[in-house]
């Protein structure tokens, strides 16, 4: 939408509309299901003179964030968007990005990685790249999507880190739901274009991304620059202060916008709540539903979405989560050969806990299998079951699995 | 053409790097950055130039330069060019990549093809020292037949990619083939690809003492032997005309191309080399030195 006003539209339209609003300076990136979209939209946009941008057509993923990254350095405000096996292919760089700490922000539209192929929605693209140093935020609606973008570069641009926008493939991707696109000058004061760096400087010139020795060392002048493993450091550090930054921009953004911004994580019906439903992304919406079904038969449910999955919010699901009774995590991603990413995060952070709860894991919608509102309260009941039956730790429960009985 | 001893003083090299005794790269870096007056970013991937740029915090230019992942020299450039569009800078300075013979013919290549394909607007230098000498002499695609590197042991089987033809094949505005030991060719090229909007691609053979086996004095010796025997060929390309240069310029109007043989044997890559492989070679030279002969003589005629 390249317009103001109330409209009724798909999540890549929303995140096509939120980097017109933030005013992107350079846009690179390569076609692949189901993000293509996006970036047909922002090229047609650049075309017809709306959006005032170098758009780059690369010829591949790992192109695409490289030249997002040298345009970073340079001090442009920059956006790709990818899914799946594009996301897997710029792996290099998705580490590059963060370790030379670049306020790039990317859209993960959230995509099964094969093999076998399969173009549908999970979560295992981003989450395979948790460790890389990346802010990722998850994304429940379509409203989510823009509003998270446009905050997406004032927390990159404020801890100097990239931000990956999530969200999830088809679910919200391609389907069309009201979305409120703000005036461009709102969104500019909101976001005010920022001073180029001067690491691209004649006058001042810097090698930027050197090797690196493992010790501190002395420059020319003899100051003690950082050695690999505290730039590695302040690294970790800008990301424990994006916990503070989200919820501050969240709360700036919902001053300026008028509506929610977000924080680190959501809830439904959490207050009151003995057992509770821990996910991110838009399966936060059919666990709220499956939240109130459950209600009804006298299992007190409610739900608490993980909007930062990293920076983890250890110190909010530590609060949110105390004194509850189970936790049902339910994760649309896998580490292989463990369990689901989100679980075992959750597990971690609550490790110590006064009034800890039980933590059980879930997989679900695993390659766009759909997830239906009421697998999720029968996988509840279970869970409950087994609690209520004593037990304290389970096998990963893969929801409305079915294995062909071998003979 | 610039004779040496006018090429300008201004040093864009700061003494002291991190090379191997006898590397021809600073030599060839040298003369880039006085062709560009110093106004220029570069951007280089994993490679030797990586190692000869300096350790954090220390570099060896007085350019800023973008060090990036081993394919990404062609999009960083492109992405350079794009930022300082995009900032209104683009007048300031002139977008350089320099990446290895590996960087650019093997993994590099996808990258590089679509940006030239694209035509971006920035200089892309090909230091070729026709193996992987920063991670101890592996073969790559531009590793000659019969050189023996640490995997092949008992010498290439295979020939080099011509990969200033593969980018003349792309269409870009300006191709031009070079030599580290002839900075006044490199610095005329360079100066003229300066003024050349576009994808400007030179490749310049390096000779690399450790990696191909000779005594680090003889780098630029045999540099010269290279192109005195059309293993090398200094020429360069516009609108499909090819035109020699310098000193290939030379041998093809008075003639005494040697014999390939005797660059082959001052280094110890080649040493164990058969007669059949020597002979291989020789013809490999010879179709590309008449094709580069005839090109040039109908470049002279079309003029």
């Amino acid at each position: 939408m390249s317009e103001t006003g109330t409209f009724v539209i798909t999540g890549n339209e929303a995140a096509a509309a939120a980097v017109r609003l933030a005013g992107v300076q350079v846009v690179a990136a390569y076609p692949i299901t189901p993000q293509s979209p996006v970036v047909e939209t922002l090229s047609k946009w650049v075309d017809a003179g709306e959006l005032r941008a170098e758009f780059v057509r690369v010829e591949s993923e790992h192109s695409a964030l490289t030249v997002c990254i040298a345009a970073a350095t340079v001090g442009a405000r920059v956006f790709t968007a990818t899914s799946a096996n594009g996301l897997a292919y710029m792996n290099e760089q998705i580490w590059w990005a963060a370790g030379a700490r670049l306020p790039v922000v990317m859209a993960c539209v959230n995509r099964a990685l094969a093999a076998p192929w399969n173009v549908l929605n999970d979560q295992q693209d981003s989450m395979s790249v948790r460790d890389a140093g990346w802010i990722q935020i998850y994304c429940r609606d379509n409203q989510e999507i823009l509003d998270s973008l446009v905050q997406a570069y004032a927390i990159a641009e404020e801890v100097q880190l990239p931000v990956m926008v999530c969200y999830d493939g088809f679910l919200l991707s391609h389907t069309a739901m009201p979305v409120t696109v703000p005036p461009e000058d709102l969104v500019r004061t909101f976001l005010p274009r920022r001073a180029p760096l001067p690491v691209v400087d004649l006058e001042r010139p810097r090698n930027i991304g050197q090797v690196t020795f493992a010790d501190p060392r002395m420059d020319a002048e003899g100051h003690l620059c950082h050695g690999y493993m505290e730039i590695r450091a302040l690294h970790q550090a800008a990301l424990e202060r994006a916990l503070e930054v989200i919820p501050a921009v969240g709360e700036a953004f919902a001053t300026r916008f008028g509506r929610a911004g977000g924080g680190l994580v959501w809830s439904h019906m959490l207050a009151d709540a003995d057992v509770v439903f821990v996910a991110a992304g838009s399966v936060g919406t059919e666990l709220s539903v499956a939240a109130e079904a459950l209600r009804s038969e006298g299992i007190r449910a409610g739900v608490l979405g993980i909007r930062s999955y990293r920076p983890f919010p250890v110190q909010a699901v530590r609060e949110a989560l105390e004194g509850k009774e189970l936790v049902m995590v339910v994760d649309k991603a896998m580490s292989y050969g463990y369990e689901g990413p989100i679980c075992s995060d959750l597990r971690a952070a609550l490790l110590g806990a006064e009034r800890a709860p039980a933590v059980f894991g879930t997989v679900t919608g695993l390659g766009g299998r759909d997830v239906e509102t009421s697998d999720l309260a029968e996988a509840a009941r279970r869970a409950v079951a087994d609690y209520r039956a004593g037990a304290r730790r389970r096998r990963t429960d893969w929801i409305n699995l079915k294995l062909r009985e071998e003979a | 053409m610039t004779k040496l001893v006018d090429l300008p003083t201004t040093e864009h090299m700061l003494p002291g790097n991190r090379a191997c005794a006898g590397c021809a790269l600073g030599i060839g870096l040298r003369a880039i950055l006085k062709a560009l007056d110093g106004k220029t970013v570069m951007t280089v991937p994993a490679s030797c130039l990586t190692v000869i740029g300096g350790m954090y915090p220390i570099s060896s230019v007085t350019v800023p330069w973008l060090n990036v992942a081993f394919p990404g020299a062609a999009a960083a450039a492109s992405g350079l060019a794009a930022g300082l569009r995009a900032t209104g800078r683009a007048g300031e300075m002139t977008v350089l990549a320099m990446a290895g013979d590996g960087g650019t013919a093997d993994i590099g290549i996808q990258g590089l093809s679509g940006a030239a394909e694209r035509n971006e607007d920035f200089i892309y230098v090909c230091y070729d020292n026709e193996a992987y000498m920063n991670t101890g002499t592996q073969r790559s695609g531009l590793t000659p037949i019969g050189a023996r590197t640490t995997t092949t042991t008992r010498g290439k089987r295979e020939a080099s990619k011509d990969m200033p033809r593969i980018m003349e094949a792309h269409g870009v505005p300006y191709v031009a083939s070079i030599s580290a030991v002839y900075p006044d060719d490199v610095y005329d090229k360079v100066a003229k690809a300066r003024g050349v909007k576009g994808l400007r691609y030179l490749h310049m053979n390096t000779p690399c003492p450790s990696g191909w086996g000779f005594d680090p004095k003889d780098a630029v010796a045999v540099g010269q032997l290279a192109v005195d025997t059309g293993a090398v060929i200094l020429y360069e390309v516009e609108d499909g005309a090819l035109r020699l240069t310098s000193r290939s310029k030379a041998l093809a109007k008075r003639g005494g191309r040697k014999p390939v043989r005797e660059y082959l044997a001052g280094q110890a890559r080649f040493k164990g080399t058969s007669e059949a492989e020597v002979d291989a070679f020789q013809a490999w030279v010879d179709v590309r030195w008449d094709e580069a002969l005839r090109r040039d003589a109908a470049s002279e005629s079309r003029a």
